[in-house]
């Protein structure tokens, strides 16, 4: 009776700490209560796990782990620096399809029969499995460690990932056909095929991230984002939890909003992302007219100096720079000139979906002055000087202007028509699209070279003269 | 069987509901948003919690999933804080 008594409070506080994650979430996607919305999401969490320590069977494990993951989780958060968040959420995506994977794992070992329990079971291994190792590629080619882009991986990698769908295919059928009674229930054979299961959903995720460009990375940190989700609600059919499938559901529809957000704002299907890639999309064979224009520090301070009106356009150059607190006091040195300064955020600019507000942030900008393509695209032919800091395909004209491009359609910050445009960037590497970018040959385009860090504290430094 | 049906109904709403929750999101709070739901996927916590410990392996198993389940939760709630308390207006 007590047992019963107790199952009911633990299902009302299982309904309870849902309500605490959807209003966490709701708060979470408006600036002005964002932080309390976290604060929200984090006690549905306490009270989620509060009401199912009744149900721990080894105390001594669960203490040892929950104080080990805890300290591992802490110590990353508070140390990681802003600028390598995309790796970090990469990973921790990969950390939540790796328990779920576990988990499923452990109930198999309790499966005796039932075959839409095993289903499920596979179900669960797969996108966890798929998560964990797609996140672990991600992870390395955001931190660099692994570049990829090896023709031979790459055709390997989408064979594999045939070959593993079938096999997949198989499994399940043999599940299904021998609960009909078409072919003997033999669990030998099952755990073999599960064994193999495992292994399999490790390489697909290998095999589905390998092949996907760093420019893509948003996208993909975005899917296995949903995916974690989609993993952990899988687990929840599994054990018959609600609050699994309902956390897990509200993830993996976040991340999926995410993830058609990016695509959009990259004018890509998710099949061209994911199966077709740049490279392979189209090629531009149109001659850019024009010359470079390199300009001096010295130079670039006169034409910053006498300019009304700045926008400043940051890329993933000005995260590998670390340059956002430069240029954070160049904007300042800017609006104490008489100058008013914004600043142009394009949705896919960096490694992660919102990836350079949250540099910005760090370095003190309001939120309110960041703009985003639709918001400052009918103003730009009023700015004096654009002011493009490690960015290039997000402000590729050819965008609007050449059809035949591969990026053609792509929303883009149309920088090339402000009055002058000032490129700051390393070398004339083309971007992580790969496709020649005509802003730079421009009659109004200006190139400042160098590491971007270096070029702003030049001009700061001009400015404090 | 109809246990099952029930559970799915739960997960079939759970996504619609999410889907119209977020779909109003402004690019600033993308990456918040993302670690905030990273760490609600560490969910996975409560479910292995209560996970068989009988033989060896389900102890080896249990002992991961919690231990990875619990870096999500810590790191993905305290790193989502700490992003969004630099957020702030002009």
């Amino acid at each position: 009776m007590i047992d019963l008594d107790f199952q009911i409070i633990q299902q009302l506080g299982y309904i309870f700490s849902a309500m605490l994650f959807i209003y966490g979430l709701k708060m979470l996607s408006k600036e002005d209560t964002a932080a309390r919305g976290n604060l929200v999401s984090s006690t549905g969490m306490f009270l989620a796990v509060l009401v199912t320590i009744v149900e721990i069977i080894n105390p001594l494990l669960v203490i040892s782990a929950i104080v080990l993951g805890g300290l591992i989780g802490s110590i990353f958060a508070l140390k990681v620096k802003m600028t390598s968040i995309p790796e970090m959420v990469a990973l921790f995506n990969g950390f939540g399809g790796l328990s779920s994977f576990f988990l499923a794992w452990s109930e198999f070992n309790n499966l005796t029969t039932t075959s839409l329990m095993m289903l499920i079971t596979y179900t669960t291994v797969i996108i966890g499995g798929v998560t964990f190792s797609g996140s672990v590629i991600a992870f390395l080619k955001l931190s660099e460690m692994f570049k990829g882009g090896n023709n031979f991986l790459n055709k390997a990698s989408r064979w594999f990932l045939i070959f593993s769908l079938i096999f997949i295919a198989i499994a399940g059928l043999q599940i299904v056909a021998s609960s009909l009674g078409i072919i003997s229930f033999n669990f030998e054979i099952i755990q073999q095929v599960f064994i193999a299961i495992l292994i399999i959903s490790i390489l697909t995720g290998l095999a589905f991230v390998v092949p996907i460009g760093g420019g893509d990375m948003p996208v993909v940190i975005s899917l296995l984002n949903s995916l974690s989700g989609i993993a952990a609600a899988s687990a929840g059919i599994l054990l018959t939890n609600t609050a699994l499938i309902v956390a897990g559901c509200l993830v993996g529809a976040s991340g999926l909003v995410l993830t058609l957000i990016m695509a959009k704002s990259m004018n890509r299907t998710l099949y061209n992302i994911f199966f077709v890639g740049y490279e392979s999309s189209g090629t531009s064979s149109a001659e850019i007219d024009g010359e470079i224009k390199p300009i001096s520090a010295e130079d670039a301070y006169l034409v910053v100096e006498s300019a009304r009106s700045a926008l400043i356009v940051p890329g993933y150059g000005m995260a590998v720079a670390q340059a956002q607190h430069v240029v954070k006091e160049l904007g300042d040195l800017l609006e104490e000139n008489g100058c008013e300064v914004s600043f142009g955020i394009h949705p896919v600019a960096g490694r992660m979906p919102g990836h350079m507000n949250v540099l910005l942030a760090e370095a003190n900008v309001p939120y309110d002055n960041l703009l985003e393509p639709k918001d400052i695209n009918p103003k730009m032919d009023t700015v004096d000087i654009a002011i493009v800091i490690g960015a290039n395909d997000v402000v590729n004209p050819s965008a609007t202007e050449e059809p035949s491009s591969p990026i053609y359609g792509m929303p883009i910050l149309e920088v090339h028509r402000a009055k002058t445009v000032m490129v700051l960037k390393r070398s004339m590497a083309s971007g992580f699209a790969g496709v020649q970018n005509p802003l730079f040959f421009k009659e109004n385009a200006r190139m400042l070279f160098g590491d971007a860090k270096e070029s702003i504290s030049k001009l700061v430094a001009e400015f404090k003269d | 069987m109809e246990i099952f049906l029930l559970l799915f109904f739960i997960l079939v709403l759970a996504i619609f509901l999410g889907l119209e929750l977020i779909s109003k999101i402004p690019s600033t709070l993308h990456t918040p948003l993302m670690s905030g739901a990273n760490a609600i996927s560490g969910i996975t916590l409560v479910g292995a919690l209560s996970l068989d410990t009988g033989s060896n392996i389900q102890m080896v198993l249990a002992f991961c999933a919690i231990t990875f389940a619990s870096i999500n939760v810590f790191g993905g709630y305290l790193v989502t804080n700490r992003m969004l308390r630099m957020f702030r207006k002009k």
